[in-house]
């Protein structure tokens, strides 16, 4: 890139203020947009706002979805630039409710609490098992509240990963277009034989080969996290927390009676880090489960931005609806339609000769590729084996015909 | 043709060619083009992401390249490929004729006469006059193929390794599309202006229309537009974008409506609405209304 051209100088340190309000907004704002920036404005008109404002915008954000954000600090910052600032930027951090707020600074934690004697555990009781009844009403109130996670120390975290890497879904195995060399593959590759050859003065003493590179397929994950499903947060949370970091092309989203998009948060690499900014995101821990609405807001808002390139979907969900199954068969059978294969891992068929009795699980059979139950969803090494398992065929089938 | 040299101009470029942009399109596409820098247009398909490229070449009197990206295309589809077999026989005819200088010949066959230009490579060759290059719904590639257009996009270049560095002399006017069925990469998106190409609003959807549709007559052309604009508001699976507003009124146009009726509204909902949800829902009592706010409004 070009240096900028040199910009009235009140007007560049303006922009630079700008600039790092817009940082302290939570956009992704670095010096090589600021520098962009300050050549944009001198390529307009800067005494027309509305181009001014194109200018900035189309120099310093790159996404839709901060493009709100920016014109609200546009329209107040430049208005007031010295007064207003420290007032928009605790307004925008308000609004823009999410993990904008005060992100942990892992490092300094970490000394700290190395410092420090080692904490009691916490006192509050965690897996307590809920009463049955408990597990099996859904919630008629929509409960707003945070989680907390057990920290994982590292040889947990170690642990973890390498569970992980024995995941293998269904359908992993999938061809991409791409070659790599192998020499018993069964393509020819010609520029590598000709480029040998030329070593070999030119006499072609072997052909080099190559073969299609397999690659998983993008996974999305579809996870409920309401009030029935509370005692397998923590665990699940440890899954989708590792599977993120293990693969690549992953996407979670968590619902209860709103969803939410984890990717960002869960890709941090410390899960200590990724949990609480999770906890502080998603707002509806432990509530009611909406899943038919859940859904339609995926199927509107994301299914078409990651579904793409064959995408596998695995909803992690016990089918317990407190909409009475609303929309819920609609959704399903848009989600199936729209994604290569669907799964589905339930994990309150803790008793065998269940039977789809519920109204929401249903409606969600006759639409999954897959219908996976978990009978004892106690490690993530069973959670693992359960994924890794071959598909059966005619599996959801099975489970289907059993319906009453 | 020089690059135009203020906004205003820019927004006449595009006119010239048929193409209605608002003013924040105008002002970003200049932006890209006195920057050197590459445009990244987002939206929801059929707001006229690809055609922008199209009108800036016509505009400019530049030659258009276009790269289509698919999943696993890799660069002996996107950016240049070696002639093997014309390679193979030049090391033969080396051979018969007692050739014995090795490093002679590989310099003879790793030379521009056997490299055979794909789309990237073609937009930024020195020898051949400037280009615009649209990268076409760059969504649909895969990730290693970003990554290779990291060097292109950021210095204009394409390194072969067997040959050296090919420079354009002239910044090609790069466009990029993509219609989110994939996020693309912050590097690319950094290296790029960002514009996010929304629906047009009311006025300028018919003046779109006046433009491309010009034998709709003026008084339909108003009430689809409104029937448009309404239905963009409703809860469907995918809203109808600008080229469907368009075949529409020349759908309508066909069947010899003046004016629109629920009748002719339900048979013709194909043109508008491409999933089968969206159009039963809309069919019949929703068309009906829709239909009677919008020749009440004009």
């Amino acid at each position: 890139m070009t240096a900028a051209p040199a910009t009235d100088g009140r007007l560049g340190a303006n922009i630079m203020h700008f600039a790092r309000l817009l940082r302290r907004a939570g956009l992704p704002v670095g010096p090589s947009e600021t520098l962009a920036a300050q050549q944009a404005v001198s390529l307009v008109d800067i005494g027309d706002r509305e181009e001014a404002r194109t200018a900035l915008r189309a120099a310093m954000i790159h996404r839709h979805e901060h493009a709100e954000v920016f014109d609200q600090a546009f329209s107040l910052f430049w208005r007031d630039p010295t007064a207003a600032e420290q007032a928009v930027a605790m307004a925008l951090m308000d609004a823009e409710k999410d993990k904008k707020q005060d992100r942990p600074a892992p490092a300094a934690r970490r000394v700290a609490e190395a410092m420090a004697p080692k904490r009691a555990p916490s006192s509050k009781p965690k897996d307590e098992p809920p009463h049955i009844d408990a597990v099996l009403t859904v919630s008629e109130r929509e409960r707003l509240q945070s989680m907390d996670f057990e920290a994982m120390s590292a040889v947990e975290i170690n642990a973890a990963k390498q569970e992980i890497k024995r995941l293998r879904l269904p359908l992993d195995l999938r061809r991409t277009r791409r070659l790599r060399p192998d020499p018993l593959g069964p393509h020819i590759d010609l520029r590598r034989t000709i480029r040998t050859s030329l070593r070999q003065g030119g006499e072609i003493l072997g052909i080099a080969h190559s073969r299609q590179v397999t690659r998983p397929p993008p996974l999305v994950v579809l996870c409920d996290i309401s009030g029935s499903m509370a005692r397998y947060a923590q665990i699940l949370l440890h899954f989708l927390h590792a599977v993120t970091n293990d693969r690549e092309r992953v996407h979670i989203f968590l619902f209860g009676t709103r969803l939410s998009n984890i990717t960002r948060q869960l890709r941090h690499r410390d899960p200590e880090v990724a949990f609480q900014m999770v906890a502080q995101m998603v707002p509806d821990w432990s509530g009611g489960t909406r899943i038919g609405e859940a859904l339609e807001q995926f199927n509107r808002f994301w299914s078409r931005r990651v579904l793409g390139q064959g995408a596998v979907v695995l909803l992690i969900t016990d089918g317990l609806d407190r909409d009475g199954a609303n929309g819920l068969a609609e959704n399903m059978d848009r989600l199936h339609r729209s994604c290569t294969r669907l799964i589905w891992l339930n994990p309150l068929l803790r008793w065998s000769g269940f039977e789809p009795k519920s109204q929401g699980i249903r409606a969600m059979l006759p639409h999954v590729d897959e219908f996976r139950p978990v009978h004892n969803l106690a490690s993530l090494r069973g959670l693992v084996d359960l994924l890794s398992r071959p598909a059966q065929v005619g599996d959801a089938r099975k489970a289907r015909g059993s319906a009453p | 043709m020089a690059l135009p040299a203020t906004v205003a101009d820019t927004a006449t470029l595009l006119a010239s060619q048929g193409y209605i942009a608002d003013h924040e399109l105008a002002t970003t596409v200049h932006l890209a083009m006195s920057m050197g820098r590459p445009l990244f247009l987002e939206g929801e398909p059929g707001t006229g992401k690809t055609e922008i490229a199209k009108v800036l070449a016509a505009g400019l009197g530049r030659r258009l390249v276009r790269l289509q990206c698919y999943d696993g295309m890799d660069l002996s589809a996107a950016a240049y490929e070696w002639d093997h077999a014309r390679q193979l026989m030049a090391i033969r005819l080396a051979e018969a004729a007692g050739d014995t200088d090795r490093s002679a010949l590989s310099s003879d066959i790793y030379s521009r006469e056997f490299l055979q230009a794909r789309p990237l490579l073609s937009a930024i060759d020195p020898d051949l006059p400037p280009a615009v290059l649209l990268i076409d719904e760059l969504d649909r590639a895969d990730e290693p193929f970003e990554a290779f257009l990291l060097e292109l996009l950021a210095d204009f270049q394409i390194t072969v390794p067997e040959l050296g560095t090919v420079k354009a002399k002239t910044l090609p006017v790069v466009v990029l599309t993509s219609n989110r069925t994939r996020e693309v990469h912050d590097a690319i998106r950094r290296r790029c202006l960002y514009h996010w190409v929304d629906y047009p609003d009311a006025e300028r959807e018919r003046e779109i229309l006046a433009v491309k549709a010009p034998l709709v007559p003026a008084r339909l052309s108003g009430q689809v537009v409104d029937f448009v604009q309404k239905l963009r508001a409703t809860d469907l699976f995918k809203l109808p974008g600008v080229a469907e507003t368009i075949d529409w009124a020349n759908a309508l146009t066909y069947l010899n409506k003046t004016e629109l009726a629920p009748g002719a509204v339900d048979e013709t909902l194909g043109v508008l609405l491409k999933y089968q949800d969206d159009i039963a829902k809309i069919r019949g009592a929703e068309a009906a209304r829709l239909v009677g706010e919008a020749v009440g409004d004009t």
